[in-house]
């Protein structure tokens, strides 16, 4: 691409006709956009209406599972195709102990892929896919939400009552923006090798004082 | 070449006229004198200097302020056209963003390469400071508002201009880095090869006015558009846009930022600052455009003057009306600058960046010829003028009236752009 060294009279005087030409043309355009509303969201707080509201209806956010109408049946543990949902039952003697109940009910949601698999042959709607969607958390291990948060209390199996097609649940998404809440707290300790004293999370690092 | 040559002498004969009654020195002295000192005592000398460094301190202090709030206003300013929205949390519309990254930026850590030359790496940043505050000495603000009226007003501007390629330089070449090097190279070119257009367009005014002092030049045109100098003549006209973009590429501004072409080159000679030192190249790139508005502003654009009172019954003014039209002049002259500032923000965001090749055709093929010509012409068409004075209200009447129908073209083309998409005008939303 190289011009010719030399230019008529005429082709220099197209060239600066050109140019006056286009930088009419490209500066009314660029104004034009200047007195436009420009079409970015200010998500999230600079909103007509608050995100919640404009998701479509079906929408798949976090999952939450409602346990006391859960039957630890573990039909969505085995329905997730990448092990996202950990349920550990003990079983008790009925008298003292329920039969059946769950020391641990985790869903992993750094992991899960929002497919919908697990939903599907819940028996009772125990789980449910909310509509949050928003979080951060101060570390990886933090995104786990677990249903029953302290092993040693484990939850009771639910008991269908004969019949019935409808089953009592807690309003969605109440319980899972209570463990959202929790993503905030700093990571734990890394685990600790023989002979050395624990090192703290990265979460503790930031906070640090120089 | 004859008429040139008279109209030259005839306005070298006036330069040695000109003087300003109103200067710093002079108010100080005058202050002093009421109180009973005499210009020959010691207390007299001391005052003067004390006057003298706090003129320099607001006048650094305007410049850093100015060249901060054109970051926030050419920030918003591009974001909307490119229909984004642009910093706009840090107080109303975002306005203290400039504040904030001030600060961001001090609080940086201030690196050093290795094998960088240090001690011109760190006085580069200080080079180009005091080449862009320098300027601000013979910029006037308003009627009475200027640190000293320079009998050599544009010739200054222009020299100390041109200092800021020597931090350029150091910086780029201090850096030890081959991007700062080629950035550096590159700026340097450019700002040699467009003093020269920039030079014989400022020859223009200086032609029309017969002074280099810039309140002079201001003083020689008058308040109405047709008494500005950019309407004067076509040659006048010419040198008003060729003056403008030589002042775009010897600011390295968009279209012509080749030294900082983040695509080629990172970002320039800049590339290895970081901190306070980044921050001053950022100040001066952006303060530069306060100083080639308000030039052109004040030679081409009739400066401070209000339309209807000229400058000899604005001086003889007292008491509170010369106070209120002297605010009402600042404000005139600010909002003229601001237009050019904004014209200056508007075309970075609408062209690309030129070739180098390019750029070197323009200057020398485009500019150097017509700024030439233009100076000749004008020498010519005042020689003409004092013949046929008639024919000089016809000419500036005709321009203006081309000017102002440019204008309303242009707006009406811009209205139905925005219309032939189906939308509207909107210049509140989404803030
Ligand atoms: S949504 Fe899909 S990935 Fe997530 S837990 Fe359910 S089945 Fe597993
Ligand atoms: S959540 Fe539903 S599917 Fe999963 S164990 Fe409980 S009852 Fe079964």
């Amino acid at each position: 691409m190289s011009e010719p060294t030399q230019k008529s009279l005429g082709g220099w005087a197209r060239d600066v006709s050109e140019s006056a030409r286009s930088l009419w043309e490209g500066m009314s355009v660029t104004l034009s956009y200047m007195f436009k509303k420009p079409i970015t969201t200010q998500y999230p707080d600079r909103m007509p209406l608050p995100v919640v509201h404009t998701l479509p209806t079906r929408y798949r956010g976090f999952l939450e599972v409602d346990m006391d109408t859960c039957t630890a049946c573990q039909a969505c543990e085995r329905a997730c195709p990448i092990d996202v949902i950990n349920i550990d039952l003990i079983r008790g003697d009925g008298v003292t102990t329920p039969k059946t109940a769950m020391e641990r009910f985790d869903i992993d949601i750094g992991k899960c892929m929002f497919c919908g698999l697990c939903v599907e042959p819940c028996p009772t709607g125990s789980i449910q896919h909310t509509r949050e969607f928003e979080g951060a958390a101060m570390a990886f291990d933090n995104l786990t939400l677990r249903f029953v948060p302290d092993p040693a209390k484990p939850y009771p199996a639910y008991k269908p009552p004969k019949g019935a097609d409808a089953y009592p649940r807690k309003p969605l998404g109440e319980i899972v923006r209570k463990l959202i809440r929790e993503w905030d707290a700093p990571a734990p300790a890394f685990p600790q090798r023989d002979g050395q004293t624990p090192r703290p999370g990265p979460a503790e690092v930031s906070h640090v004082p120089r | 070449m004859s008429a040139a040559a008279t109209a030259i002498s005839l306005s070298l004969s006036t330069i040695a006229k000109t003087s300003n009654p109103r200067s710093p020195e002079q108010l100080v002295d005058g202050l002093l004198r009421a109180r009973g000192i005499e210009a020959s005592s010691p207390l007299s000398t001391l005052a003067m200097v004390a006057a003298l460094l706090a003129i320099a301190f607001i006048v650094v202090n305007c410049a850093a302020i100015a060249a901060g709030i054109f970051s926030w206003l050419e920030r918003r300013i591009a974001a909307r056209m490119q229909s984004r929205v642009g910093p706009n949390r840090v107080g109303p519309a975002g306005f203290f963003q400039w504040i904030a990254d001030a600060v961001k930026l001090l609080l940086k850590e201030d690196l050093i390469p290795e094998g960088a030359n240090v001690h011109l790496f760190r006085a580069a940043p200080y080079f180009m400071m005091v080449g862009f505050a320098c300027t601000f000495v013979a910029l006037p603000f308003s009627h009475a508002l200027i640190a000293a009226d320079l009998g050599v007003g544009v010739f200054y501007l222009l020299a100390v201009t041109a200092f800021v390629v020597v931090g350029v330089l150091a910086s780029g070449w201090s850096s030890n880095s081959k991007w700062s090097l080629f950035g550096s190279i590159r700026s340097a070119a450019q700002i040699v090869s467009y003093e020269i257009p920039a030079g014989m367009a400022l020859l223009v005014p200086v032609l029309l006015a017969g002074t280099l002092s810039t309140q002079g030049i201001i003083r020689a045109q008058g308040g109405w558009p047709w008494q500005w100098f950019v309407f004067h003549d076509p040659a006048a006209l010419a040198a008003f846009f060729i003056y403008f973009i030589s002042a775009l590429a010897e600011g390295n501004r968009a279209p012509f930022d080749l030294p900082e072409a983040e695509s080629e080159l990172v970002a320039g000679y800049n590339t290895e600052y970081s901190g306070m030192r980044f921050s001053y190249f950022f100040l001066v790139e952006w303060g530069n455009m306060w100083v080639m508005s308000a030039l052109a502003t004040s030679v081409f654009l009739g400066g401070w003057q209000l339309p209807g009172l000229d400058a000899a019954r604005f001086d003889a003014l007292t008491g509170g009306a010369a106070i209120g039209l002297e605010i009402v002049s600042l404000a005139l002259f600010a909002l003229k600058t601001m237009s050019l500032v904004f014209v200056i923000m508007w075309l970075r965001w609408t062209l690309p960046r030129l070739r180098v090749d390019q750029l070197m055709s323009l200057c020398w093929k485009y500019l150097v010829p017509v700024s030439f010509a233009g100076a000749l012409f004008v020498a010519g068409w005042m020689l003409v003028v004092r013949a046929a004075p008639v024919l000089d209200l016809l000419m500036r009447g005709a321009l203006t009236a081309l000017g102002a129908l440019v204008v309303t073209l242009f707006v009406r083309r811009t209205l139905s752009n925005v219309r032939d998409v189906g939308d509207r005008l909107d210049v509140r939303g989404n803030w």
